[in-house]
C-alpha cells in the first residue's frame, strides 16, 4: 500500500464548479481545466480540438506512464483514462451543456502497439443521445487517424434531474 | 501494446498510480479479502487526487487501469503456474462500471476462464469492502505467443 497524504479537497476537471453549470458548455475552457485537476490532471491530458459532436484529447508521452516490456511505450491504463475522459467531453460538447453523468460501460479494441515516445490523441464522437443515455465512439492514434492505435465505444448515463 | 512476459512485475504506470500487489498468502491479513479465492494475486490502489474523477470519487479510467492490471497479473500467475513460457498482449477490454468508486482503497482480482495456445480469456472484478458488492468488472481477451 502506498503511503498517501490525505487528499486535499480538490475540484475535479469534470466538476460543475469549474464552469457555470447553467451556462453553455465551453469545450476549450473545459479542455484547459481537464489538464489541471484530478486524474486527467495527473495524466496531463490536453485539449486537441472539438466540433459540434466531437472532442479531441491528447495524452502526452511520459516516462512514468510506460507499461510492460520494451520501455518507452505508454501503458494501456492511461489510454483507458484518455478514452473515458474524451468520450465524456464529447457528450457535453454535443449536448452544449454540462450534465452530471457516469460511465455505464467502455469497450476498447487495441489495434496496434503505440510508437515509443509519441503522444496519443483520442478523437471521440457522441453519435446519439437518447434520454439519459449517451452513445460515443472514439479512435486513438499517434499522428495519423487512418492508422489508429485503438478503437473505443462507450455508453454514459446522466444522473441529473430533468432528463 | 507491448507483449508482456511473466513473472509479473508492476510497470512504471502502475507504480505511479500507487497500485500494489497482494500475494494470496497475505489475503488473511485484510478484512476486504475475506471472500477472495486464493487463485490470482489481488491488486489494490488507494484513493488520491491523481485517481480522482468527479470530486470525491475515483475516475473511471483509474478503476479501468486497475482492472486491466489485475487481468495481466492473473494471466501471468496462471501461465507461471503451468510452467508455460508465453508472451501476452491484450486484444481488447470491456469495462462495466457498477457502483461509484468511493474515496477508499479499491481491490481487484482476475480469473482466467481459458488460456489456450493462442488466446486467453480473463474476467476481473474490483471492490471496496466486500467482493460480493463489486464497483466495476471487465472482460479481457489476450493474444498469446
Amino acid at each position: 500500500m502506498s503511503d498517501q497524504p490525505s487528499p486535499e479537497p480538490i475540484t475535479s476537471a469534470l466538476s460543475p464548479e469549474t464552469w457555470r453549470i447553467d451556462g453553455p458548455f465551453d469545450p476549450v475552457l473545459a479542455g484547459k481545466l481537464m489538464g489541471k485537476l484530478g486524474h486527467p490532471g495527473f495524466l496531463d491530458l490536453a485539449y486537441g480540438g472539438h466540433g459540434p459532436d466531437w472532442f479531441e484529447a491528447v495524452l502526452p508521452w511520459r516516462e512514468d506512464l510506460v507499461g510492460f516490456g520494451q520501455m518507452d511505450v505508454l501503458a494501456s491504463g492511461p489510454v483507458i483514462s484518455l478514452f473515458d475522459t474524451a468520450t465524456a467531453m464529447a457528450i457535453w460538447t454535443r449536448r452544449g451543456r454540462f450534465v452530471p453523468q457516469v460511465t455505464l460501460d467502455l469497450r476498447i479494441d487495441y489495434v496496434r502497439a503505440a510508437v515509443p515516445g509519441r503522444a496519443v490523441v483520442a478523437r471521440a464522437e457522441c453519435y446519439q443521445v437518447r434520454g439519459d443515455l449517451s452513445f460515443v465512439r472514439a479512435l486513438a492514434h499517434d499522428g495519423d487517424i487512418a492508422d489508429p492505435l485503438a478503437h473505443a465505444t462507450a455508453i454514459f448515463m446522466s444522473t441529473g434531474e430533468g432528463e | 501494446m507491448t507483449p508482456l512476459h511473466h513473472p509479473f512485475v508492476l510497470p512504471p504506470y502502475a507504480l505511479a498510480m500507487g497500485m500494489a500487489l497482494i500475494e494470496p498468502s497475505e489475503f488473511s491479513e485484510r478484512a476486504e479479502l475475506a471472500e477472495t479465492p486464493q487463485g490470482a494475486p489481488v491488486l489494490t490502489m488507494d484513493f488520491s487526487p491523481r485517481a480522482e474523477g468527479r470530486p470525491g470519487y475515483f475516475h473511471g479510467g483509474a478503476i479501468g487501469g486497475l482492472l486491466e492490471m489485475a487481468g495481466f497479473a492473473a494471466l501471468a500467475a496462471e501461465l507461471e503456474a503451468r510452467g508455460a513460457v508465453q508472451a501476452m498482449k491484450p486484444i481488447n477490454i470491456s469495462v462495466e462500471f457498477l457502483r461509484n468508486g468511493m474515496p477508499r482503497p479499491v481491490f481487484a482480482q482476475g480469473q482466467v476462464l481459458r488460456a489456450g495456445r493462442r488466446v486467453a480469456n480473463v474476467r476481473v472484478e474490483a471492490w471496496h469492502d466486500n467482493r460480493v458488492a463489486p464497483v466495476a468488472s471487465c472482460w479481457m481477451n489476450f493474444r498469446l505467443f
